[in-house]
């Protein structure tokens, strides 16, 4: 018998929550020391995903499929294809840099912070497996209680609650539209087949008529472009990153937006199929806008942690744009780049904490002349700058590129304006570090500040690594995602209609009583 | 000669053991010396787990009894359950609260007794005039409750305005139950009004005009927009434990009789008072959800709060299916678990005399008292329906209901409804978990009993949220016996 792999990735942070209770919580030490056991064992778990995987199935791998309320067709059934493996792997991999990345940072109710830190790993986690709707909705909504306690408890004591509340707001409003678009979608395909059941796979392969998916295909997609986010649905994203603590911030840029465009590939297009090419030029100009203003925004922020925040709105417009074109590269550049970005804009994240825990100000303009007293640190900002900008030789580079060249085929004007925000890219990202880096040291704080300790270049030398090895020889990844991204591209081109003049009002009609 | 119906004591049993019960402790009460009267809350609950194993014994029957005067079947037993479950958790969080006030006294186990034999002769009638006598009987128990403080004038109040506004919707339900008479010629007995109000076609306005003044006097104790308005000072006014008890046993008493005579009575009249409950559903939603943004006394907050889950059930009654039918059942037996769960973190909070009532009362209450506040934490995301809890679940069924029923709008201001009351729900959550407390809050008096319930209901909100199959099952068990669904 298989090891339920993905199960035990799954409920093993809650394990280690039980675990967690009763330890001391005077001892933040041992609390720290016994979260970065659990996350470095969960991610020794996540490793046999990568080997095991078989590159050549597009089908979904490490199935586990169990009733869980038969007689309303809802079952806890989760897998994983490319798509899921390389977010699931970005997440158990990130985790115990979060961890550590806490060590000094966080200093007060430790205990609560990793139990809301294990918590929202397995919500996560069960997001990117969850084969049932409802087993989807469920980790989707649980997630938000953690991350919402870790902004609101741990973060900026100034507008903390503001962003926790708008946070949590904000994805509600969204999910629960997708929720009664679940249900419709359940009596829909009960009504059709004749059996009711959340499972995913099954209801891929119902026929769902136009003016059902128009309507299904926007509640479903404002709960993901809630998530991206995309403009102008991006309001909360600032806000919830500037006043969250630094591993929020990187868990929410890493993994948490990645659910959002994660939701578009594995719910939106496929069930949704006629709608998705009908919603190209939206969804695709959206995208833009994101991509060109998120940059232009961001060159004009005073703080470093707005700026970032900003950058990952153009960031994942990129992302957006690339799924959007349904050609392979677009594509596969999309889900690339979704990793890039996680590992990048992560990292930039854990450079901001990291300065911000020395300086206790995360303004540009307090800054200057860094790289004088912390050359380590420099050099390692540098490296994720330019990873972030999309340097060839890094990791953002050839998702962008990729992306732009499966946007060309779509679109030639589509990739005209996209590729400016490559250049916009450059010019915030660079202008950034030079006046927080470069120059004389004009501020007298700034003078004997502590280049990293070895905690904390242990902390980036992973992310270093995979910035480079994607950047290097990204097939390694590009691999895992070809066959499911093949039998994706295959299975939206087969429902490839032009859509029929129908009255996109018509009533949804009750089944008869 | 007098003709006597036949009966089986039996399939009355759980009211003669409450009622027996009720009795038993106004005679001692009478009887023994002050000061050795502590013992009343374990005789009520003892009477209560009678009543509980003779409704399991009863558990799968099939029809009416005492003269076709009452249903036994497992739609009432099952709210049996729920009422005999919120009865219950009520004595458990009443006792230290009542010995604060000094007012542990015996006939408030008793009222509480008679008032669930109300609310279960309610879930059970199968003639109109039954289910007016279990409403009477109920409400006046009830009307005591609220002004058992006598010495309170907010009690006071709660006492008279319930009082005053509730003889008047009686006066609604009885009026209507007498047009009906006159409409059916004279029968008033749920299975056969339906089919008699099919026959005579001239008797359509009056029939209308009944459901009209049911849905009025139903309306009233289920507290939905526009008949809500005594809810919130009374819910204020009345001791704790009593609002508590009335926001579960007397809204999930009166949700059954609702369903009840409208599922079972009228449905061919289902265009009509579909349409009509539309509006009650949306307008108690939205109301109950948005005045609740603004209340800054828990007690408010959680009477404008019941208002709209009034609300969400009404959506599934409006649905009219198997589906709504069960989440009725399934909602209701969540909300009795989140909502008394509640209100005994309340009683627990405000201790001695209700002195912490302002919601800014648990500001920092997270790390001052942190497994009181990881409870109230539980309740309030159940309230919000936000899962895994069983408040997710229900709202689930019921949006389902609805959508199934095609009623996709309802379903979406729903929803959008739920949006809004996380916000209040949350926050509590904030104040507790987020602000740094006003004052040292000092000790809390954990007692067992309330220990107990915080217990029982936490981890059955987590429980029957993860796990609601054997529930849902049961509910689908116990709806069978609408065959027009």
């Amino acid at each position: 018998m298989q090891l339920p792999i993905l199960s035990i990735l799954v409920f093993f942070p809650l394990a280690g929550i039980v675990f967690l209770l009763f330890l001391d919580r005077k001892n933040h030490k041992m609390l720290k020391l016994a979260t970065l056991g659990i996350s470095l064992l969960e991610f020794l778990f996540s490793l046999p995903l990568w080997f095991k995987f078989d590159n050549q199935t597009g089908a979904m791998q490490f199935v586990e499929h169990h009733h869980w309320l038969p007689s309303y067709g809802i079952s806890y059934y989760v897998g994983i294809d490319g798509f899921s493996l390389l977010l699931v792997l970005l997440t158990t991999f990130l985790t115990p840099i979060c961890v550590l990345a806490t060590w000094e940072d966080i200093q007060h109710r430790v205990k609560e912070f990793m139990i809301c830190l294990l918590a929202l790993m397995s919500g996560m986690l069960g997001v990117f497996v969850a084969l049932d709707l409802f087993l989807f909705y469920v980790f989707w909504e649980v997630m938000l209680i953690p991350m919402y306690l870790l902004i609101g408890v741990w973060g900026n004591p100034a507008r903390r609650v503001y962003a926790a509340i708008k946070f949590f707001l904000f994805t509600m409003f969204g999910s629960l539209l997708m929720l009664v678009a679940i249900l419709v979608l359940y009596f829909h395909c009960g009504k059709v087949t004749g059996t009711y059941t959340f499972d995913l796979l099954k209801m891929y392969a119902v026929p769902v008529p136009f003016y059902m998916q128009f309507w299904m295909f926007l509640a479903f997609g404002l709960a993901f472009a809630i998530k991206v986010p995309m403009f102008p649905f991006h309001t909360w994203l600032p806000d919830a990153h500037t006043e969250a603590p630094t591993v929020g911030s990187v868990i929410l840029a890493a993994v948490l937006l990645k659910m959002g465009t994660y939701g578009f590939l594995r719910f939106n297009m496929p069930l949704f199929p006629q709608a998705a090419y009908y919603f190209v030029p939206l969804f695709s100009i959206l995208a833009l806008i994101g991509i060109v203003y998120g940059a232009l925004v961001s060159m004009m922020q005073k703080d470093l942690k707005r700026l970032i925040a900003f950058s990952s709105v153009s960031h994942l417009g990129f992302v957006m744009l690339g799924l959007f074109t349904f050609t392979m590269a677009g594509l596969q550049g999309g889900i690339i780049q979704m990793i890039n970005h996680g590992l990048s804009t992560g990292a930039l994240f854990l450079i901001v904490g990291m300065i911000y825990e020395r300086r206790h100000t995360r303004m540009i303009a307090d800054f200057g002349g860094l790289s004088t007293p912390m050359p380590i640190f420099a050099a390692i900002f540098m490296i994720v700058a330019l990873s972030s900008i999309g340097l060839p030789g890094l990791n953002g580079f050839v998702g962008e590129f990729l992306i732009l060249l499966g946007a060309f085929k779509a679109n030639m004007i589509y990739s005209t304006v996209a590729a400016t925000g490559v250049i916009f890219a450059a010019c915030y990202m660079l202008w950034m570090f030079q006046r927080v880096m470069f120059g004389k040291v004009t501020n007298d704080k700034n003078r004997d500040l502590k280049d990293l300790s070895w905690r904390e270049i242990v902390i980036f030398a992973p992310l270093l690594l995979f910035i480079v090895w994607i950047g290097v020889h990204p097939n390694t990844f590009l691999d895992k995602t070809r066959a499911t991204s093949e039998s994706f591209l295959a299975m939206m081109e087969k429902s490839k209609a032009p859509p029929p003049k129908v009255a996109l009002f018509q009533a949804f009609k009750g089944e008869a009583r | 000669m007098i003709n006597i119906p036949t009966f089986t004591l039996c399939s009355i049993g759980p009211w003669v053991t409450l009622t027996g019960f009720a009795i038993l402790i106004l005679m001692l009460d009478a009887l023994s010396p002050k000061g050795r009267k502590a013992y009343f809350p374990q005789l009520s609950l003892l009477g209560l787990a009678i009543a509980a194993l003779q409704t399991w014994r009863l558990w799968g029957q099939q029809g009416t009894d005492f003269a076709r005067m009452v249903y036994v079947d497992n739609f009432a037993l099952a709210f049996f359950f729920i009422l005999i479950l919120g009865t219950a958790l009520t004595i458990l969080i009443s006792r230290h609260y009542l010995e604060d006030y000094g007012k542990n006294l015996g006939e408030y186990y008793a009222l509480v007794l008679f008032a669930t034999v109300g609310m279960m002769l309610l879930a059970s009638g199968a003639h109109l005039i039954m289910i007016f006598l279990g409403l009477e009987v109920m409400s006046i128990a009830v009307y005591v409750l609220a002004g058992f403080f006598r010495e309170d004038v907010r009690s006071n109040e709660a006492a008279l305005k319930y009082l005053l506004l509730g003889a008047f919707s009686s006066a609604f339900l009885l009026f209507g139950i007498a047009m009906l008479y006159g409409a059916t010629g004279g029968s008033l007995y749920l299975d056969e009004l339906s089919k008699v109000l099919l026959v005579h076609p001239f008797s359509r306005s009056l029939a209308l005009l009944a459901i009209a003044l049911l849905i009025v006097g139903f309306g009233f104790k289920v507290a939905a927009v526009p008949f809500h308005m005594w809810t919130p000072d009374v819910y204020e006014g009345a001791p704790t434990s009593i609002t508590a008890f009335m926001a579960v046993g007397v809204k999930a008493a009166a949700f059954a009789a609702f369903a009840r005579v409208f599922f079972l009575a009228f449905p061919y009249f289902m265009v009509d008072w579909n349409m009509l409950l539309w509006v009650l559903a949306v307008g108690t939603m939205t109301l109950g959800n948005v005045v609740a943004i603004a209340q800054t006394n828990i007690k408010r907050m959680l009477a404008y709060s019941s208002i709209a889950h009034a609300g969400y059930l009404l959506v599934a009654l409006v649905a009219a299916n198997q589906l709504g039918a069960v989440s009725l059942l399934y909602y209701l037996l969540a909300y009795t678990l989140m909502n008394l769960g509640a209100f005994g973190v309340v009683i627990l909070v405000g201790r001695v005399k209700d002195s912490y009532l302002s919601i800014y009362d648990y500001s920092g209450l997270g790390f001052q008292h942190p497994a009181l506040a990881a409870a109230m934490a539980v309740f309030m995301f159940a309230l919000a329906g936000i899962p895994p809890t069983a408040g997710f679940v229900g709202k689930f069924y019921i949006f389902s209901a609805a959508v199934q029923a095609g009623y996709i709008w309802l379903a979406i201001i729903g929803v959008m409804n739920s949006l809004v009351s996380v916000y209040y729900y949350l926050r509590i959550t904030v104040l507790m978990y987020m602000r740094p407390a006003e004052a040292d809050l000092g000790p809390v008096a954990f007692t067992p009993a309330l220990t107990a319930v915080l217990l029982v209901t936490a981890l059955g909100v987590m429980f029957i949220g993860i796990f609601p199959g054997f529930f849902y099952n049961l509910a689908v068990n116990s709806v069978k016996v609408f065959p027009g669904l």
